[in-house]
C-alpha cells in the first residue's frame, strides 16, 4: 500500500516551504522515521521523515519546489522494507498509475486554514495562471479570495513583470557573475531587517567594557565548571546575566509596540543570534532570568551545534524579548546591529582586544570590548538607552554584583 | 413595580417578533407588545400569508382550467367555492399566529397583548382588557411597522372601497375590479381575483409598472399580466368615486392633467403604498425624531436621536418587505446583546409572488448606469430551458448582472415560474461576493427551473450553452 508523504505542519505562522535535498532516490528503500527530504521554511529547515518502512516509490515535488502544509512530496510504499528479496516486488508495482492519479490531486496547493477555500472562479484562475491564492488578501466573507481579488492579483502581477524583465535584461549575462536564486531563509532574513529598518526609529549608544575580571573568573573557575556542568564556561552566559539585570532596571528595553499600547513584559527570553552557513537564526534562551549560567551555557552550546545542522524545531526561534548579537566571534570591533522586531533592543558584542586604557592614572593594558544597544527610540528614551548600557558594563566588569543582585 | 426589561419590543410583526425571540435566545429579558390580539403583524395576518394562501389556490384553479386540458387531463365541474377558499386562508393564518405563541414560550418571550405606547425614554405604558400599567424597560424597539397609505378624495370602507385587508376577505367575487396602484399588492391581489373572475384594470400615476423594478423586467411582467387579461391604464390617477346604485363610479385623469374618463366598478382596491404607522405611539413626547415621510430615523446600528429606543422594519428606512424587518430586528437584538449585527442592504430580495412570479436582489441596470458602474449582462429565458418547456411553464426569464471587470454580480432580475423561491441561490453568491462565474460553476440538477440562472450567469461572460 502507498503511504503518501506529506509537508508536515511546521508551526502556527508557517504555510509553506521550499523543497530543499531529497535524501533518498526514488526506489530506495526507507525505514520509518527515517529523513527523506529536507524542507527549508522561513524560520527553520526541516527534515520530513519517512511515514512507514519500504520504498520510496514517488517523489512528487522536487527540490526548489514551493510547497504547502499538507501537501504531497511524495510516496512510500510500505511493506517492500529494504531488503533486497523485497525489491523485484516493488518494481512490478511501481508503473501503477493508480497510485499516481491518486496522489497527483492532492499535490495542489491547500488554501490557509483559515481562510475558506477560494469559489470555482477563483480556483480556474489559479490553475491557468500559476496564482498562489494563499497570499492574496481576500476581501470576502472571512476574507475569501473573490474573483475580483484574484484578477486584481493578476493584474498586480502583469505590472510587476516587465520591470524584473528589463531590469535583468538591461544587464549582459556574464561567465563572471552567477546568478542564485535567494533561498527562503535568505529571503526572509532581507524581508524582516528592512520591515525592522521601515519601522522603527533605531539608534546605537555605544560603550566600552574592560574584561579583565569577567576573564580572571573564568580562568580560574573553568576547568570547575566544565567538570560540574559538562559544558565550557564562556561569556555569554555573564553577557545574559549582565543584560537581565539591566533589563529588569529599565524595562522599557524589554518592551513592544503593539498597536497604540506598550507591552511590557515581566519576562526574559533573550535571543541569541547564531551564524549557519545558511544565514544568522535566533534561538530564544527562555525565562533566562530563571536558570543558572551554567544552564544558560549549556542552552547556548545546544542551539549552537543544533542550527550549525539546521534541526533547530521552529518554537525555539519564536518569541524573545531582547537579543543579544556576538559579531566579535567574527573579529568586529564595532557595529550597529539591527533590531529583532517587534523587540526593542539589542545588544552587540564584539572581539576583545588589548588596548591602552588609562586606570587611575596610570596607563594600562587593559582586554576591553566596545558594547554597542540598538534601541527603537520609539518607546526607549537616550537616558534609559545609555543607563542600560552602562548598567551592563558595569555587571561585567564587576561581575560580584550579579552574584549581589546590585 | 414589576422587573425592569432589558428589551420591549412594540409591534410584533416580522420585524418585532424576530427580535424579541432572537434576544429571548441571546439571554435578554424581553416582551413583544402587539395590539392586534393576535401576534404576526401585518404580514401573517393581512399580507403576506394569506395573501399567499389566495394566490396559490387561485392559481392553482386556474392552471386546472387552462393547463390542464393542454396536458391531457380532463376537468368537469370546476368551480370555486369562496368560502371554502377563505375558510382555507383563515386556517393557515391562525396555524402560523399560533405558531409565534409556541415560538415566544420557547425562547422566553413575554408576548403582551395591548397597546404600547412611550411614556418616556425606558417607560411604556401599556394598555390591555384588564387596564393601563405601565412598564419599564433598559431599551425599546419600536416595531410598528406601515399602514395602508389612504388615496386623497377616497374612503376606504373595506367592503367596496377596500385596501388589501378588504381585498383578502371580499364576499363574492367582483365583476369588475379597479385596482389604483400598480406595485406589489394590487398585482398580486388584481391576479388573485382574476384569475377567480373578475375583469381587472389597474390604474397607476407611473409610466411603468412597478417602479423600482428594473425596467426591461418590468416591461416584460406587464406583457404577461396583459397576456393573461389584466388591463393597464398608466401614468393616470383617480380623483374621485362616486356610488352609482350598487356599482361605483370612478373618475381617471391623465397624470399631466387632461380630459377626465368615466370608468365603472364593483370593488375598488386601493393600493398605492404603504406609510409607517407611528399612531398613538408617543414619539413626539419622547422627542423622537422622523423624516418628511414620517419614518423614524436611526443610525446604522437602529438607534434613535433618543437614548435606548431604537426602530426596524417598516417604521424606518428602506423596502418595507417582512425579510428586510426579519434581519433587522435580528441585527437589534444581536447589538443590544453586544454582539455584531449586520444587514446587508445590498442582498435583499424582493419577491412578487404572481404568476409568473417576479423575483429581484441587488441593483438594477438602471441604478448601475446612474452610478456609471460598468456591467456586462447574461440572459436566459425560460423559454430554452427543458424543466419549464415540459411544464408548460415558459414565460419569462433570468438576467444577471455582473461588474465588468471583477465579474462580481451586483444584481439578479427574474421573471418566470418559482423564481422567488430560486432568487435565493444568487442572493448566497452575492453575500458571499460571488462572481457570475461562481454561479456557472456551481453544478445545478437537471432538468430543473435553477438551470436557467445557471445559464444566464454563463452569459455574463459570453458562454451561455444551451441557446
Amino acid at each position: 500500500m502507498s503511504i503518501e508523504i506529506k509537508v508536515p505542519v511546521m508551526g502556527e505562522s508557517v504555510t509553506e516551504a521550499t523543497v530543499g535535498r531529497w535524501l533518498k532516490k526514488k526506489g530506495d528503500a526507507v525505514t520509518q522515521d527515517e529523513p527523506l527530504v529536507e524542507l527549508e521554511t522561513d524560520k527553520v529547515a526541516v527534515e520530513v521523515p519517512a511515514p512507514a518502512s519500504g520504498i520510496l516509490e514517488d517523489i512528487s515535488a522536487e527540490a526548489g519546489a514551493t510547497v504547502k502544509v499538507g501537501a504531497v512530496l511524495g510516496a512510500v510504499k510500505e511493506g517492500a522494507a529494504g531488503a533486497a528479496a523485497a525489491k523485484p516486488a516493488a518494481k512490478a508495482e511501481t508503473p501503477k498509475p493508480a497510485a499516481k492519479a491518486e496522489a497527483k490531486p492532492e499535490a495542489k496547493p491547500v488554501a490557509k486554514s483559515e481562510v475558506p477555500p477560494p469559489p470555482p472562479s477563483v480556483k480556474r484562475i489559479a490553475e491557468e495562471q500559476k496564482l498562489d491564492t494563499a497570499t492574496i488578501d481576500g476581501s470576502g466573507k472571512h476574507g475569501q479570495v473573490t474573483k475580483g481579488d484574484a484578477l486584481a492579483a493578476l493584474e498586480a502581477r502583469k505590472k510587476e513583470k516587465p520591470v524584473a524583465v528589463a531590469s535583468s535584461g538591461t544587464r549582459a549575462k556574464s561567465d563572471r557573475e552567477e546568478r542564485v536564486p535567494m533561498t527562503r531563509l535568505r529571503k526572509t532574513i532581507a524581508l524582516r531587517l528592512k520591515e525592522s529598518q521601515d519601522i522603527a526609529a533605531q539608534l546605537t549608544t555605544f560603550n566600552e567594557v574592560d574584561m579583565s575580571k569577567v576573564m580572571a573568573l573564568r580562568s580560574s573557575t573553568k576547568d570547575a565548571f566544565e567538570k560540574k556542568h559538562g559544558v565550557k564556561l564562556g561569556f555569554m552566559g555573564f553577557f545574559v546575566k549582565a543584560c537581565i539585570a539591566a533589563l529588569k532596571e529599565i524595562p522599557s528595553v524589554n518592551a513592544e509596540i503593539d498597536g497604540d499600547d506598550i507591552v511590557y513584559k515581566n519576562y526574559y527570553d533573550i535571543g541569541v543570534a547564531v551564524s549557519t552557513e545558511r544565514g544568522l537564526v535566533v534561538p530564544v534562551v527562555r525565562d533566562a532570568d530563571a536558570i543558572s549560567i551554567a544552564g544558560i551555557e549549556s542552552a547556548i552550546g545546544d542551539f549552537g551545534g543544533r542550527a550549525r545542522e539546521s534541526k533547530l524545531k521552529l518554537e525555539e526561534l519564536l518569541g524573545g524579548t531582547f537579543t543579544i548579537s556576538n559579531g566579535g566571534v567574527f573579529g568586529s570591533l564595532m557595529s550597529t546591529p539591527i533590531l529583532n522586531m517587534p523587540q526593542s533592543g539589542i545588544l552587540g558584542m564584539h572581539k576583545i582586544q588589548n588596548r591602552p586604557v588609562a586606570v587611575g592614572d596610570k596607563i594600562e593594558i587593559r582586554p576591553m570590548m566596545y558594547l554597542a544597544l540598538s534601541y527603537d527610540h520609539r518607546l526607549v528614551d537616550g537616558r534609559e538607552a545609555v543607563t542600560f548600557l552602562v548598567r551592563v558594563k558595569e555587571n561585567i566588569e564587576d561581575p560580584q554584583r550579579l552574584l549581589l543582585d546590585l | 413595580m414589576a422587573d425592569t426589561y432589558d428589551v420591549v419590543v412594540i409591534g410584533g410583526g416580522p420585524g418585532g417578533y424576530n427580535c424579541a425571540i432572537r434576544a429571548g435566545q441571546l439571554g435578554l429579558k424581553v416582551a413583544c407588545i402587539d395590539k392586534r390580539g393576535v401576534f404576526g403583524g401585518t404580514c401573517l395576518n393581512v399580507g403576506c400569508i394569506p395573501s399567499k394562501a389566495l394566490l396559490h389556490a387561485s392559481e392553482l384553479y386556474e392552471e386546472a382550467g387552462e393547463h390542464f386540458p393542454k396536458m391531457g387531463i380532463e376537468v368537469k365541474g370546476l368551480s370555486v367555492n369562496l368560502k371554502g377558499l377563505m375558510a382555507h386562508k383563515d386556517k393557515a393564518v391562525s396555524e402560523l399566529t399560533k405558531g409565534i405563541e409556541f415560538l415566544f414560550k420557547k425562547n422566553k418571550v413575554e408576548g403582551i397583548v395591548g397597546e404600547g405606547k412611550i411614556v418616556a425614554p425606558g417607560t411604556i405604558s401599556v394598555t390591555t382588557k384588564d387596564g393601563t400599567r405601565e412598564i419599564t424597560a433598559k431599551n425599546i424597539v419600536i416595531a410598528t411597522g406601515s399602514d395602508v397609505a389612504p388615496l386623497k378624495g377616497v374612503t376606504i370602507d373595506e367592503k367596496q372601497i377596500v385596501s388589501s385587508t378588504g381585498a383578502l376577505t371580499l364576499p363574492e367575487i367582483p365583476k369588475r375590479l379597479l385596482v389604483v396602484g400598480a406595485g406589489v399588492i394590487g398585482l398580486e391581489l388584481g391576479s388573485v381575483w382574476r384569475r377567480l373572475g373578475s375583469e381587472v384594470t389597474v390604474i397607476e400615476f407611473l409610466d411603468r409598472i412597478c417602479p423600482g423594478l428594473d425596467l426591461e423586467t418590468g416591461k416584460q411582467f406587464q406583457r404577461i399580466l396583459t397576456k393573461q387579461g389584466m388591463s393597464f391604464k398608466l401614468s393616470a390617477k383617480v380623483t374621485g368615486v362616486t356610488k352609482k346604485g350598487k356599482a361605483l363610479s370612478v373618475t381617471v385623469e391623465p397624470a399631466a392633467g387632461g380630459t377626465a374618463e368615466t370608468l365603472e366598478a364593483d370593488v375598488i382596491l386601493v393600493a398605492i403604498g404603504r406609510r409607517p404607522y407611528t399612531d398613538n405611539l408617543g414619539l413626539d413626547e419622547a422627542g423622537v425624531k422622523r423624516d418628511e415621510r414620517g419614518r423614524v430615523v436611526t443610525d446604522h446600528h437602529y438607534a434613535t436621536n433618543v437614548k435606548g429606543i431604537y426602530a426596524i422594519g417598516d417604521v424606518r428606512e428602506g423596502p418595507m418587505l417582512a425579510h428586510k424587518a426579519e434581519d433587522e430586528g435580528v441585527a437589534a437584538a444581536e447589538i443590544l446583546a453586544g454582539r455584531a449585527g449586520h444587514v446587508n442592504y445590498d442582498a435583499i430580495p424582493s419577491v412578487i409572488y404572481t404568476y409568473p412570479e417576479v423575483a429581484t436582489v441587488g441593483k438594477t441596470e438602471e441604478e448601475l448606469k446612474a452610478a456609471g458602474v460598468e456591467y456586462k449582462v447574461g440572459k436566459f429565458p425560460f423559454t430554452a430551458n427543458a424543466r419549464a418547456k415540459s411544464n408548460l411553464t415558459t414565460d419569462g426569464f433570468v438576467k444577471i448582472l455582473a461588474d465588468a471587470k471583477t465579474d462580481r454580480v451586483l444584481g439578479a432580475h427574474m421573471v418566470g415560474p418559482d423564481v422567488g423561491n430560486m432568487i435565493g441561490e444568487v442572493v448566497l453568491a452575492m453575500e458571499f461576493s460571488g462572481s457570475s462565474e461562481d454561479i456557472a460553476r456551481t453544478c445545478h440538477a437537471h432538468p430543473t427551473l435553477s438551470e436557467t440562472i445557471r445559464q444566464a450567469a454563463m452569459g455574463v461572460e459570453g458562454w451561455t450553452m444551451q441557446m
